[in-house]
């Protein structure tokens, strides 16, 4: 139908010290630096309140810096508003145009950008076809259904080949089976044109399917970034390891400490990991629901509190001196009952030490 | 997008200063500027209808020469780059320039030479002189400040858009213009003595007045106009508050069951012109009225004239704005969650327990803004006291006599009007500062299941007969009023004819066209001409200043509101005085044309085009702005085709209200008609005045049938494009 090509023209952001402080003293993003590679999906993550999306709205540029400075490729978009930044966003609610065809909506950036309107108008069907939704372009966006809705606003924002693409909760305002093939169709499109995207969610297993880059916030300030195995296997702090995934805090003392590896002790149980740059003292252990070994021979003492069923595995709640744990086991055919009395040990890989906290 | 061709709307103000000031006269013509007179008439050098260039190329009004400077400035900037200091420094220097020394030369240098002493005394005799401004003047002054509000948009104002900046600019501006300067001017009258200085002494002795402040009424003697103002507006927000309740209730919460039928009462009062009820009720309790006559007949008394008065005013201004309190107690009662009520009879309160210790409670800011709302029409209103007043003096046409009367006396009306302001504006006041916080009926989105329980059987029963009697008497009254209008005259000849609409709207069919040689089409013509012209413009400024209030933010904007806001509070016979005190003289000398008739309605009717802009708008997502925003759009073009276009029915309302509105106002128009330009109210007051109340009658009934009409359009209208709307929003809010 038409030979027109979206390609991408992604560029990298940049933030140096950037603050966003609303009213007198409420401060909503303080001071962060953050530097987002051209053509990766970079996930804010965080709960409620934290600043992602101020975040994300000083990048598009509908919340303007209190200080510091925001760059988009080289150049410093700090004072530039929304509509001089070469940049897109996908909003929540979608905010399709309601008084406007599909195809409208998706023309409506582009006639702002000095397309020729037959140009405009075959970009337009191409990014439709691209979302998968070409035959759609007559419709008005309340005769589509809330996945389409989705699409059309990816498709809106994609034909302007933005500098930088923004997501701010895409996937919140659908049911959970579309939310995965949604989820996976971004990532697509986001690499087969090699884009640049932002995108915010508070959602810890999407931000972990879909990124290339996690930035952890809390506390409008960064508390971790790393990829998603990163900040899985090696949280930097228990904030971060409580958030990505579940994870057991148990105190726990370093006795000693060997070049890289220290050794801990739990209740007279002693076990040996990556130090991380600990000091001998007091510290705590994070460790994966998957990675605590049950009925072992050695170990710490626990007791089996709860027991449940969930099918592909048993899911137990130990407690003991040391607190209460949540472990789960492949083993479902021989389960233990509850109230049985047995050793829980920590897998070779997985645990991580962290520092008590700050 | 670092464009190096300079912004389109610089270029286009710079010329439009250029052509302000090189082409077009600078100052009022005497017979119109679209009449085009002048163009064959020694333009461009005849000095009435020159240009600024050209009077100062001849060697006259030497004064306007600095403004070339000012215009010369901003050329500077259109090499420069937007985020070049320099661009926004040359046009804040060349904007405030040129429209502080427009405002400085207008105010300085008057009809007769300088306006002021210590300028004669610095510069010498002037030697001439200036009349107000015309188009070239005015546009120049727009184009300046325009050129300040993209100056200060450069500067990074507002995230640097030039749209809003201008938008808050332009508000601003014409706001100031047209409602604070003309009320500050009428401040200083109050002040000024017979030979043109400032006096306490002067303000001291007509404020102290007896005529305003007396408390005769005591005695049995009369009171001050203050007094019975202030009595008969307490009356009023009284009676009509607790009519317009039993009306609320007996929709809402009773099983009535032609609720329709008075909810249709809402309308009357938007379609009355608002001396109307008073002549209605001239024809059934005047000397020669129907129950005048038949009470006198029946127990064979002397008619009296008991209806000129305080009782007359009482009664028609009841009926006029009982409806008005009814709109506002219907939200109210119809707010009070019915959850509240229904707790609070699974809490074993019975019917009567319930409305008397949740329900009411609940309707208690509601009733206080019916009452304030009450009170400030009864202060504002001047139709119905001209009509019915008699001898009982009101603030609102004492006002008018001060000015028309053989007193003549602008200081007077002055005094009168700061007095009259000074109650609506603390009742303003008091609704918003302690109501506004007070408000328990809050609207949240959430479904809120379950009915209103109907009223206790011992309430019920007296409210239902108070609220259909005053119903039925509604009735009666505007029956009265379209009988009235075909009997030959009242009490005397009471055979029915259609004399009084021939007199009024005949035409002839003639060879050249239709002749139209109805005494009233004049008028007609004009009123309709006026109000067409106002309603578009009072739209515009309405939403675009709803538009700054509801989606931008930005330093100084509670008080932007309440200046907006405040025009409502200011009645119609203040901005009639004012308007003569401040545009009588130049810079601005409009009163006599139509223009001053456009403008002041544009300025009364505004708030109604800003609550209903406020309204729809805060149903918009603002998503919908940003996105549109991040694609590239300006907030101009967001405005444009985002906005407005979701915005239609609140457009059309606006424009209807304020169209139906312009021609029902009588109390600002009345001092502002001109013998060129008369509106159909002023013409009907002046009928009524004749004694001619036949033509009146059949006027005011054609006027009402004819607004009926728009109302009733724009209902369909509305209905039409909400139905559009639904099936076009539906998944797209929801979800």
């Amino acid at each position: 139908m038409s030979d027109t090509v979206i390609s991408s023209k992604a560029a990298p952001v940049r933030f140096e010290g950037v603050s966003k402080v609303f009213g007198k003293d409420v401060i909503a993003v303080d001071n962060i630096d953050l530097h987002v590679q051209a053509g990766r999906l970079v996930t804010l993550l965080g709960p409620s309140g934290c600043g992602k999306t101020t975040t994300l709205r000083m990048i598009a540029g509908l919340e303007m810096a209190s200080s510091g400075r925001i760059l988009i490729g080289d150049r410093d978009v700090t004072k530039l508003p929304a509509t001089d930044r070469d940049v897109s966003m996908v909003f929540q609610s979608y905010a399709l145009f309601p008084h406007m065809s599909v195809l409208e909506n998706v023309m409506y950036g582009l006639t702002f950008s000095g397309f020729a309107k037959e140009e405009a108008r075959n970009r337009a069907l191409t990014g439709l076809e691209l979302v998968g939704l070409k035959g759609f372009d007559t419709r008005l966006p309340s005769e589509l259904s809330g996945g389409q809705q989705q699409r059309v606003a990816v498709a809106r924002a994609l034909v302007l080949e933005p500098q930088v693409l923004l997501f701010d909760e895409p996937l919140s305002n659908l049911d959970a089976k579309l939310r995965r093939q949604v989820r996976e169709d971004i990532r697509a499109i986001q690499q087969d044109l090699g884009l640049t995207v932002v995108y915010v969610t508070h959602d810890q297993e999407e931000a972990l399917a879909v990124s290339d880059e996690i930035v952890v916030m809390r506390n409008a300030a960064i508390a971790q970034i790393g990829t998603p195995r990163a900040l899985y296997d090696a949280p930097n702090d228990r904030f971060v390891a409580d958030f990505i995934g579940e994870a057991n805090l148990i105190a726990c003392e370093i006795v000693s400490v060997a070049g890289e590896l220290a050794t801990i002790e739990i209740e007279n149980y002693q076990h040996t990991l990556p130090a991380r740059g600990l000091p001998p003292g007091p510290a705590t252990l994070a460790v994966r629901p998957s990675r605590i070994l049950t009925g072992g021979a050695t170990g710490v003492e626990a007791t089996v509190d709860k027991a449940t069923y969930v099918g592909v595995r048993m899911e137990y709640t130990l407690t003991g001196a040391f607190g209460q744990v949540f472990a789960v086991e492949d083993n479902v055919d021989t389960p233990f009952e509850i109230g049985t009395t047995l050793r829980m040990s920590f897998a070779e890989k997985g645990p991580v030490l962290l520092p008590n906290a700050p | 997008m670092d464009k190096k061709a300079a912004p389109p709307v610089l270029i286009f103000w710079i010329i439009a200063g250029w052509v302000g000031y090189c082409l077009l006269p600078w100052y009022m013509l005497e017979d119109g500027f679209l009449s085009f007179d002048w163009l064959v008439d020694g333009y461009p050098f005849e000095e009435d209808y020159a240009p600024a260039l050209f009077l100062i190329g001849q060697g006259e009004k030497l004064w306007l020469a600095p403004l070339l400077a000012a215009l010369t400035l901003p050329l500077f900037a259109l090499r420069r780059a937007k985020s070049d200091p320099l661009y926004a420094g040359l046009l804040i220097l060349s904007g405030a320039l040129g429209f502080g020394w427009l405002i400085a030369q207008g105010f300085g240098i008057g009809i007769r030479g300088f306006n002021f002493n210590w300028l004669e005394t610095m510069f010498g005799d002037l030697g001439d002189r200036q009349f107000g401004m015309g188009y070239g003047g005015m546009i120049t002054a727009s184009a300046f400040l325009f050129l300040l509000t993209q100056g200060i948009a450069a500067r990074g104002a507002i995230n640097g858009d030039v749209f809003v900046v201008s938008a808050i600019g332009g508000v601003i501006a014409i706001v100031t213009a047209f409602v604070f300067f003309p009320i500050a001017k009428m401040l200083f009258a109050a002040f000024v003595t017979d030979d043109g200085a400032y006096s306490l002494s002067v303000f001291a002795a007509k404020f102290f007045d007896d005529r305003l402040w007396g408390l005769g009424c005591l005695a049995g003697a009369r009171c001050g106009a203050a007094w019975n103002s202030l009595f008969l507006a307490i009356l009023v927000g009284l009676i009509t508050t607790v009519l317009g309740l039993c009306f609320a209730l007996v929709v809402t919460r009773s099983g009535f069951r032609y609720k329709r039928a008075i909810r249709a009462l809402t309308v009357l009062p938007i379609i009355t012109p608002p001396f109307v009820i008073g002549l209605a009720l001239i024809l059934l309790f005047g000397l020669s009225g129907t129950v005048t006559v038949f009470v006198s007949d029946l127990f064979g008394t002397q008619p009296t004239r008991w209806l000129y008065g305080m009782p007359g005013v009482l009664i028609a201004q009841t009926l006029a704005f009982t409806p008005i309190a009814f709109l506002v107690l219907i939200g109210v009662v119809e707010g009070v969650s019915p959850s509240m009520e229904e707790a609070a009879q699974t809490l074993r309160a019975n019917r009567w327990q319930t409305f008397r210790t949740v329900s009411l409670p609940l309707m208690r800011p509601g009733l206080a803004n019916a009452f304030l709302l009450g009170f400030i029409e009864s202060m504002a209103d001047f139709g119905n006291p001209l009509v019915l007043g008699g001898n009982f003096d009101v603030l609102s046409t004492e006002i008018f006599f001060a000015i028309v009367g053989a007193q003549y006396d602008q200081g007077r009306a002055a005094v009168l009007a700061m007095v009259l302001l000074f109650f609506t504006l603390s009742a303003f006041y008091a609704q918003r500062a302690w109501l506004g916080k007070k408000s328990y009926t809050t609207v949240s989105g959430k479904g809120d299941a379950g009915v209103h329980p109907l009223m206790p059987n011992g309430l019920a029963i007296p409210v239902m007969g108070v609220a259909l009697g005053w119903a039925l008497f509604t009735a009666v009254v505007y029956a009265m009023i379209i009988y009235g209008s075909v009997v030959e005259l009242w009490g005397v000849n009471n055979s029915l004819t259609f004399k009084h609409y021939v007199t009024a709207f005949s035409v002839r069919f003639e060879a050249e066209g239709i002749r139209w040689t109805g005494a009233a089409w004049d008028s007609f013509w004009t009123t309709i001409t006026i109000a067409a012209i106002a309603a578009p413009l009072t739209a515009a400024v309405g939403l675009v200043t709803a538009y700054l209030l509801t989606r931008q933010s930005f330093a100084g904007k509670n008080a932007f509101e309440f200046g907006t806001m405040l025009s409502f509070a200011i009645p119609g016979t203040v901005i009639g005085v004012s308007y003569i005190l401040a545009f009588n003289v130049p810079p601005i000398e409009i009163t006599g044309t139509g223009v001053i008739l456009v403008i002041s309605f544009i300025f009364r009717n505004m708030p109604v085009g800003v609550r209903a802009g406020i309204a729809s708008m805060s149903q918009l997502d603002k998503s919908l702005d940003e996105s549109s925003l991040t694609l590239g759009a300006n907030s101009w073009q967001t405005f444009r085709r985002v906005i407005l276009p979701l915005l239609r029915p609140a457009i059309l309302a606006a424009l209807v209200y304020s169209f139906v509105r312009a021609m029902t106002a009588i109390s600002a128009v009345i001092f502002l008609v001109s013998a060129e330009y008369d509106m159909a109210t002023s013409y009907i007051i002046g009928r009524v005045e004749n004694n001619d109340y036949g033509l009146a009658i059949a006027y005011s009934t054609t006027l009402i049938f004819v607004m009926l009409t728009a109302v009733g359009l724009l209902q369909f209208l509305v209905g039409r494009v909400q139905i559009g709307r639904r099936t076009s929003f539906g998944a797209g809010r929801s979800s």
